[in-house]
């Protein structure tokens, strides 16, 4: 998309709502977090490289919507151990940007830190997101979100919070 | 925890139903057992699946010793040390393909996938041919696969494969048996999930019957699995010791009670028909629905390999309290609608992320900082002391919950201990 063809308007919407996801997350919103998918929707997160083929090969997530959900309600019981007591989490998400306009979804790219507090220790994450966004009742949801770990071929410690 | 000096005794350390702490803390400790236990005794390394064709390689490893997995052009496999003969560079940096030799970056070293020493940059520098021969890739001495799994074992004698495996190569046949070729095909790659814990956290909790309606009733509640009530109170599963370390929760007795065929996998044979039908073509219709019945076996082969049901784990130690698990699905060979179902559970359960798997490293890694505690020194493995009986074939077995399969794994690890002292 060149800039002279960007609609600034447009780009200031996708950018408050990867923040506002990365708030949700970081927060552990759920309920809101969950809010923000379309009915169908995608999840996920590769394993072994950023172009493998999901219904063949192992990824890290690779949730539909009512694995979405069912992903939630672990995390709100309480009894999810691994988020018993939540990680203290914070991210940064930068380079937003707006790759195409493909029919009724909008394709957004954004690069991310994430400094994950637990007893463990501190750990970090990094990567890109790729969204397809849709509006829907005049608002922007997420149909698909591919989160591409940088280090998704390497041995990694328990992702457990929404990445 | 402080540091106990294991020359007072194995026996010092370990009881018949309680182990010293330091067993997961002592560095000391860590490096006897890579010595006594993982450069010793058989190790599962691959499968042949993962390299299919001729001069296929595959980066595998032995605890922390680094290995290719190579197929040469006959089609014999080779677990091969990747260390250049030379100065000692990884010969061997990408995780796998195809190749009938690996160069060394450093200095053009190259070895043949049999890991025969093919030649080195400008000769004259060296004054004869005859030390090439000695100058191969290091090898494990010892290669044997069952059932296409690949082992490795680095003790040049010793027990064969199958004196190893013993009464536990059943999982094997067992598991094989359910795929409609009698063959698995392990393409879908493995997640690596690490964890700061001492492997043996891990080894214990795979055939641990009494941690799952606690550790994972969240997941049960949510997803309203009935996984729980097989490993309850009133289960008529059992825990068994099958020798030489390897360990099983039996859970065909409450399958063989609720008698539905595909139960095992949470399904029924409608949702699935092509492959009961390959089944049901390959057994004969009576064997195929009692194998659809009985289902995957739930078993720990020490010290590494842990076949649970759809799923397959390597525990590869780094470090005193540091492990990876690897894990992929379990596929048969032609059997597309099962392995679809297979793989896509296996994601939503395993890894860093699964539902299941990220709340057992979250055990490990808890177990692991407590252990550190000054008192009690021991943990306690007491459960169903009791009520232990022999089956029917002369092993060991308790209740599903019972830690049968715990006091079995210590036994069999004190005897790889005081063997080597």
């Amino acid at each position: 998309m060149s800039v002279a063809a960007l609609n600034l308007d447009l780009l200031l919407e996708v950018q408050q709502f990867v923040y506002r996801e990365a708030r949700f997350q970081d927060e552990h919103d759920y309920d809101a977090w969950e809010a923000l998918w379309t009915d169908q929707a995608t999840y996920w997160v590769p394993a072994n490289g950023d172009s493998i083929d999901p219904t063949r090969e192992m990824s890290i997530i690779f949730d539909n919507r009512s694995r979405i959900a069912t992903r939630v309600k672990q995390l709100k019981t309480g009894k999810r151990h691994a988020q018993a007591p939540p990680s203290r989490v914070r991210r940064v998400v930068s380079n937003v940007e707006l790759l195409a306009e493909d029919g009724e979804e909008l394709v957004v790219g954004a690069n991310f830190v994430v400094y994950e507090s637990r007893e463990r220790g501190l750990t970090l994450w990094a990567g890109r997101s790729t969204f397809r966004l849709q509006r829907v009742d005049g608002d922007l949801r997420m149909a698909y979100k591919k989160v591409e770990l940088v280090d998704n071929d390497r041995a990694i410690f328990t992702l457990a919070f929404l990445i | 925890m402080s540091t106990v000096d294991a020359t007072i005794g194995w026996d010092r350390l370990i009881e018949p139903d309680r182990v010293h702490g330091s067993l997961y803390t002592d560095p000391a400790i860590y490096a006897a057992e890579l010595e006594h236990i993982w450069y010793r005794t058989w190790v599962y390394v691959g499968h042949v699946s993962e390299v299919p064709e001729a001069n296929d390689y595959i980066v595998k490893s032995i605890g922390p010793q680094p290995v290719i997995m190579s197929r040469d052009k006959q089609g014999e496999i080779h677990l091969l040390l990747n260390r250049c003969t030379h100065r000692a560079n990884l010969v061997c940096d990408a995780a796998r393909g195809n190749s009938s030799a690996f160069r060394c970056p450093y200095h053009g070293w190259t070895f043949s996938n049999t890991g025969r020493l093919l030649g080195y940059p400008f000769n004259s520098g060296y004054d004869g041919r005859e030390a090439k021969r000695e100058l191969g890739l290091g090898r494990v001495p010892r290669v044997e696969i069952y059932q296409g799994f690949v082992f490795g074992s680095f003790a040049e004698e010793g027990p064969t494969l199958l004196e190893h495996l013993g009464a536990a190569r059943e999982a094997f046949d067992r598991l094989v048996a359910l795929s409609p070729t009698g063959e698995l095909d392990l393409s879908a790659g493995w997640l690596k999930h690490r964890v700061k814990a001492n492997w043996k956290m891990l080894v214990e909790n795979e055939t641990d019957g009494y941690h799952p309606q606690f550790v994972h009733s969240s997941i049960f509640s949510v997803a309203k699995s009935g996984i729980g009530e097989l490993y309850g109170e009133e289960s008529t599963a059992v825990s068994r010791d099958l020798g030489n370390g390897h360990t099983e929760n039996d859970l065909r007795p409450e399958f063989r009670r609720i008698g539905q065929p595909l139960g095992w996998f949470g399904t029924t044979p409608d949702r699935v028909p092509d492959y009961v039908k390959q089944l049901e073509a390959a057994h004969g219709e009576a064997k195929a629905r009692e194998l659809m019945i009985d289902g995957s076996p739930h078993v720990m082969l020490f010290p590494n390999l842990f076949i649970a049901e759809i799923q397959l784990f390597a525990i590869q130690p780094l470090a005193v309290d540091e492990t990876v698990q690897h894990v992929t699905a379990v596929q048969y060979k032609g059997a597309p609608d099962m392995n679809r179902r297979m793989l896509q559970q296996t994601i939503g359960s395993v890894g860093p992320a699964g539902f299941l798997l990220a709340d057992d490293s979250e055990m490990y890694e808890r177990n692991q900082r407590g252990v550190h505690a000054r008192s009690p020194e021991w943990v306690v493995l007491k459960r169903g002391t009791h009520r232990e009986r022999l089956d029917e074939n002369g092993h060991v077995i308790g209740d599903a919950t019972d830690e049968v399969p715990q006091r079995a794994i210590w036994k069999h690890y004190r005897s790889l201990m005081e063997a080597g002292a």
